[in-house]
């Protein structure tokens, strides 16, 4: 049983870090016997060499990690790092930005999200996102959460699909008797859950998440982060957040990403330092610039 | 310790003067506008009561008022609010479809380069002065394209005059409705994409709807600015001094502007006899009225707007 | 080898998959023929634009090419052909100069009052209603305005049907739209600007003078310039108040001050009444005339333009 036969599933020629274990498949199945290594969820994202630049300006370069299946990771870094411009390449969303242009590759589940033929519509409903400051449709909150599926051509079964997803978003309670009020008249924090729910609505595999708290109350915000944890048994999470205990305390892997800045020409460009499981990156960084941080002494 | 006194912070008496000064010249130039409106008020109120005393209301409204002959004591108002009316559904019908799919396409569509181009070239329409656009209703719109169509039409019809109307509110409509939709914040264009929505899905579904109530408040201004357009109707719509109740729009026709400017115009201003001189004012009260009332309405959907966002 | 297959045939099925998803769908129809039915519709807009300006130009270009001298010197007549609009330029010329000596400042005034000074009450939410109501009071009515007050009322001071008493009624007419677009460029100028000047001891005039105004003015006078372009293409006004339309039988120079009183015509008038004559050689008449008017209004426009636009670029 060769490793390399395995390499459509597991990238093997990218370390995550020294002191750790090469990753395995559970192979259990095939070979029938017990295997002692961990069980790797399969990768979703696979990032090579990615690069984004706003017109000649570069915002974040050479951009290399994994996004696996079931698990929440999370970006973290000083701001202006290029952690949202990295995220939205996941699901195209810098397409809506005119001076916007990608290098390197992003796959999902193989497939090169930005060959000229692959549709961005096509991608956006398998990936969705929940974006900084809520943003419901001035709607109804029934219509907020049926859009996805409406757009998407479903007619029937609307009320159930709104209801699944409302419960999914752990909302349902407090909107169940007043679907049909407006989404506006919702606070902060139920608002940014209706976000939730309405992109979960979509049924997608990923749901992308722009520093989905930085605007709400901290109560409200660990209601979310703990809706993140049960999210992540159903979808893949990917979360940009500024806030590094958040990252702490919700996702498995961490990418912290920093800022260099050009001496001559004052360009800042956004750089991935370190991608690691969260814990390790948190009690035993690697890199001294993620200990610097870490310990509070930039940021 | 320093010797700081209350007078020592007192300041610079020559400044403070200056600054009273044109406190008050100001603020009786934001006065003036209410004094302008005062006026406008007393100058139609004047002598439209003296109309509306005098009047035989039987030549004004009822089954007896047949048209509006003021200079024979023909008074029948709604010959004229029924003729603006009619212009102003042709115009709408006209303007309301262009002037909409404009702003839709300049806002949501129209890179950059052709918007620098396609914007200024709208607001030289808006530019065009109603002589103009009445003339060339008058001489170009009538012969080539109305009696192209129905060919057995006078030249001076209601329709010409409602599509030169049209044609002059194109750019009201494009750019309320344009204000309308760049009013609405782009994070809900990117939640509608974020969910794999299509261009034409989110301006349909998303922008249209979150922009009503500027779009209505559009609607309803080109609405006032129709039913007051004056030399558009003078030119092209004919019927000088006088018509018969009239709602077709192949026939020529007076609206209540055309018709205060015809009392007006002639030689000698305002001649006739009896209240044919009043008659002037009380049409200009009632569409003063009308106007007022729309612009009111509008004001509140335009109030809405902002409120929302 | 045969036990790794399953593997691998699985992994490439899924990238399959979803290659085949997100690459299979037919091209956006219903989308592209929306956006090209919009720009149809930009296109027809323009369509009218350029039918209407070129239809003129081929009527009355004729007149200005061979006789436009006298067009530009001549009197009011009744035969076409004989016709000029020098009386229909002076008073459009000294409806200029009433607009802006008279509405400009006066609006300027208004609208620095009501964004610099005036406290948020009833009585300034009231005066915001009323100008912009008065912004859409149609202009006929301000004719009426013009007539009563300027021709009537204030008549021994006019005039009576002058050209004074024009531009003052347009001066009145064009006021709220000054207001309005004076109070909007204002509303732009960022508070930090006002804040440095109260911080250095600045009363709140000598804050409007030095930081609210210069800040402002590129938008203020593009507001006022359109106005004035707006002003002298207005009619109705004309009509009530007393312009004449057939024959005029003096013929001062433009800048003769000591005619003012007397009766006058202008551009707008001039087209009307034209556009009224029966004879068919009037048409070329009128299209002259409103060619000549066309010219005076759209370099108004396209200097407001330019100088909005050089004056963003600097800032």
């Amino acid at each position: 049983m060769s490793d390399s036969d395995l390499t459509a599933t597991i990238n093997v020629t990218r370390p995550i870090t020294a002191g750790r274990m090469l990753p395995m498949t559970d192979t259990s199945a095939l070979t029938g016997a017990e295997t002692t290594e961990p069980t790797e969820h399969p990768v979703v994202f696979d990032v090579d060499d990615l690069s984004v630049y706003y017109g000649s300006h570069l915002a974040v370069r050479n951009v290399d990690m994994q996004i696996r299946q079931h698990e929440i990771t999370a970006f973290i870094g000083p701001s202006g790092c290029g952690k949202t411009t990295a995220l939205r390449c996941f699901n195209r969303m810098n397409d809506l930005i005119e001076i916007a242009r990608v290098e390197g590759k992003v796959r999902y589940h193989g497939v090169d999200l930005y060959d000229p033929k692959v549709n961005p519509v096509e991608v956006r409903r398998r990936i969705g996102m929940v974006f900084q400051k809520p943003n419901p449709f001035p709607k109804s909150i029934y219509d907020n959460v049926a859009y996805g599926p409406r757009i998407a051509g479903q007619k029937k079964g609307l009320d159930d699909v709104v209801e699944q997803s409302l419960r999914r978003a752990a909302i349902w309670d407090e909107v169940k008797d007043r679907l049909k009020s407006s989404a506006l008249g919702l606070s902060g924090g139920q608002q940014q859950r209706l976000c939730i729910a309405r992109a979960v609505a979509c049924n997608p595999e990923v749901i992308l998440m722009d520093e989905p708290c930085s605007a709400l109350d901290p109560i409200a915000t660990t209601r979310i982060e703990d809706l993140m944890k049960e999210l992540a048994s159903d979808y893949t999470i990917v979360i940009v957040t500024h806030n590094m205990q958040q990252a702490a305390r919700v996702s498995d892997r961490t990418a912290f990403f920093v800022t260099e800045v050009n001496e001559t020409s004052d360009n800042r460009t956004g750089l991935l330092v370190e991608f690691d499981y969260t814990d390790k990156m948190f009690s035993n960084p690697s890199d001294e610039r993620t200990e610097n941080y870490i310990t509070g002494r930039f940021g | 310790m320093s010797n700081l006194t209350v007078d020592d912070l007192r300041g610079d008496a020559g400044r403070q003067r200056t600054e009273k000064v044109v406190h008050v010249v100001l603020w009786l130039a934001g006065i003036f506008s209410v004094l302008i409106s005062a006026a406008i008020v007393l100058s139609l109120f004047r002598e439209a009561w003296t109309f509306v005393s005098q009047v035989d209301w039987s030549t004004v409204i009822g089954p007896d008022a047949e048209g509006w002959f003021p200079r024979r004591g023909q008074y029948g108002v709604m010959t004229l609010i029924v003729g603006s009316l009619v212009v102003t559904v042709i115009a709408m019908v006209i303007a309301v479809p262009t002037g909409l799919a404009t702003a839709i396409y300049l806002s949501e569509y129209a890179p950059p380069k052709v918007r620098r181009v396609l914007k200024p070239a709208i607001e030289v329409l808006a530019g065009i002065p109603s002589v103009v656009i009445g003339f060339f209703a008058l001489t170009f719109i009538a012969p080539e394209i109305i009696q192209n169509v129905w060919s057995a039409s006078p030249q001076q019809t209601l329709m010409a005059a409602g599509v030169g109307v049209g044609v002059m509110i194109i750019p009201i409509v494009a750019s309320i409705s344009e204000d309308a939709m760049a009013s609405v914040p782009n994070a809900l264009r990117e939640a509608s994409y974020g969910m794999g929505a299509r261009k034409i899905t989110t301006v349909v579904r998303v922008v249209l709807p979150a922009a009503v109530s500027g779009l209505i408040a559009a609607l309803i201004i080109a609405v006032s600015r129709a039913m007051g357009e004056t030399m558009v109707v003078f030119i092209a719509a004919g019927s000088a001094g006088g018509s018969l109740f009239n709602t077709n729009p192949l026939e020529p026709g007076l609206t209540m502007t055309a018709a205060m400017a015809s009392l007006a115009a002639g030689t000698d201003a305002v001649v006739g006899e009896g209240l044919t001189f009043q008659s002037l004012f009380f049409v200009g009260l009632v569409l003063f009225t009308i106007t007022m009332t729309l612009n009111l309405i509008a004001d509140r959907f335009v109030r809405r707007v902002r409120q929302k966002y | 080898m045969a036990l790794t297959t399953p593997l691998k045939v699985a992994q490439t099925t899924t990238r399959d998959r979803v290659h085949k998803e997100l690459t299979g769908t037919s091209r956006d129809w219903s989308g592209l023929a929306f956006k090209y039915g919009l720009l149809g519709a930009v296109l027809f807009a323009l369509l009218i634009l350029v039918v209407l300006i070129g239809s003129q130009i081929a009527l009355g270009g004729s007149v200005l090419t061979t006789r436009f001298g006298d067009f530009i010197t001549g009197t009011l007549q009744s035969i076409p052909g004989t016709s000029g609009i020098h009386q229909g330029l002076r008073g459009t010329f000294w409806i200029g100069v009433f607009t802006v000596t008279f509405a400009f400042p006066l609006g300027i005034a208004a609208a620095i009052y009501l964004e610099e000074y005036a406290p948020r009450s009833r009585l300034t939410n009231f005066i915001d209603i009323n100008i912009r109501n008065l912004a859409g009071v149609p202009s006929i009515v301000y004719g009426i305005l013009g007539f009563t007050i300027f021709v009537e009322a204030l008549g021994g001071t006019t005039g009576g049907r002058s050209v004074i008493a024009a531009g003052l009624t347009l001066a009145v007419l064009v006021l709220p739209i000054v207001i309005i677009t004076a109070a909007e460029a204002i509303r732009a100028v960022p508070d930090g600007l006002r804040e440095g000047g109260y911080g250095v001891g600045a009363n709140r005039w000598e804050v409007v003078r030095t930081q609210v105004l210069p800040y402002a003015a590129p938008g203020i006078l593009t507001g006022t310039v359109l106005s004035l372009a707006r002003a002298l293409g207005e009619a109705a006004p004309l009509i009530l108040v007393g312009a004449v339309t057939n024959r005029l039988g003096s013929n001062p120079a433009v800048l003769d001050v000591s005619s003012l009183q007397e009766r006058f015509t202008a551009m707008p008038m001039v087209i009307s009444s034209w556009a009224g004559m029966p004879q068919e050689g009037f048409r070329k008449d009128t299209a002259a005339a409103i060619i000549v008017l066309l010219v005076i209004v759209l370099i108004a426009n396209a200097a407001a333009v330019l100088l909005r636009n050089k004056f963003e670029k600097k800032r």
